[in-house]
């Protein structure tokens, strides 16, 4: 699982959503994802970073383990 | 989900105020997210209870499913679910956890 592919899988789950992935240790295992989507609107944070998490179900469970998340109503 | 497990989650969540889902101990963190929870909560100094995650198969997934959340840690605060360790941060920065917790901000 690429960093691409994981933008690709967030950008396709939240269509219109801007995707920023951040690798600070070029490791591609602790990565941080900023995610800016107009849907977030009126969405606690938990329901945001749920709404993340189910574009990338199958990921989760082993390889992006240290996924950080930020969501930004854009 | 198995309804012994589940009563077992919901024993846990019950059994304080504030309760972690956690990789490791509060003194002997096993991953750098559960780390940054039990820090937050040294900083407000609160009172809180724990289960690693680590010692118990059966919890560890459970615990994904009872929140619908993929990842551990997970932070409980009168048996409510607060979020991982992003969302911990991001409250504790603004004010809104010490609230939930009735501290001084």
């Amino acid at each position: 699982m690429t960093i691409e592919e994981i933008r690709n899988k967030i950008r396709s789950g939240l269509p219109g959503s801007e995707v920023e992935i951040l690798d600070p240790y070029k490791d591609g295992v602790h990565i941080k994802a900023v995610v800016r989507y107009s849907g977030f609107q009126g969405k606690s944070m938990v329901e945001q970073h749920r709404m993340v998490y189910d574009t990338l179900r199958e990921e989760l469970k082993e390889e992006v383990h240290a996924l950080a998340l930020e969501t930004k109503v854009s | 989900m198995d309804q012994t497990l589940k009563e077992k989650i919901e024993g846990l969540i019950g059994s304080k105020k504030i309760f972690l889902f956690m990789k490791g101990t509060p003194e002997a963190p096993m991953c750098g997210f559960s780390a940054g929870v039990t820090n937050v909560l040294r900083s407000l100094g609160a009172d809180y209870g724990s289960f690693n995650v680590l010692s118990d198969q059966t919890v560890r997934e459970g615990i994904k499913e009872f929140a619908n959340w993929p990842t551990i840690p997970q932070l409980y605060i009168e048996g409510e679910f607060i979020g991982g360790h992003d969302i911990v941060v991001e409250l504790a920065k603004t004010g809104e956890l010490q609230k939930k917790l009735g501290l001084p901000v």
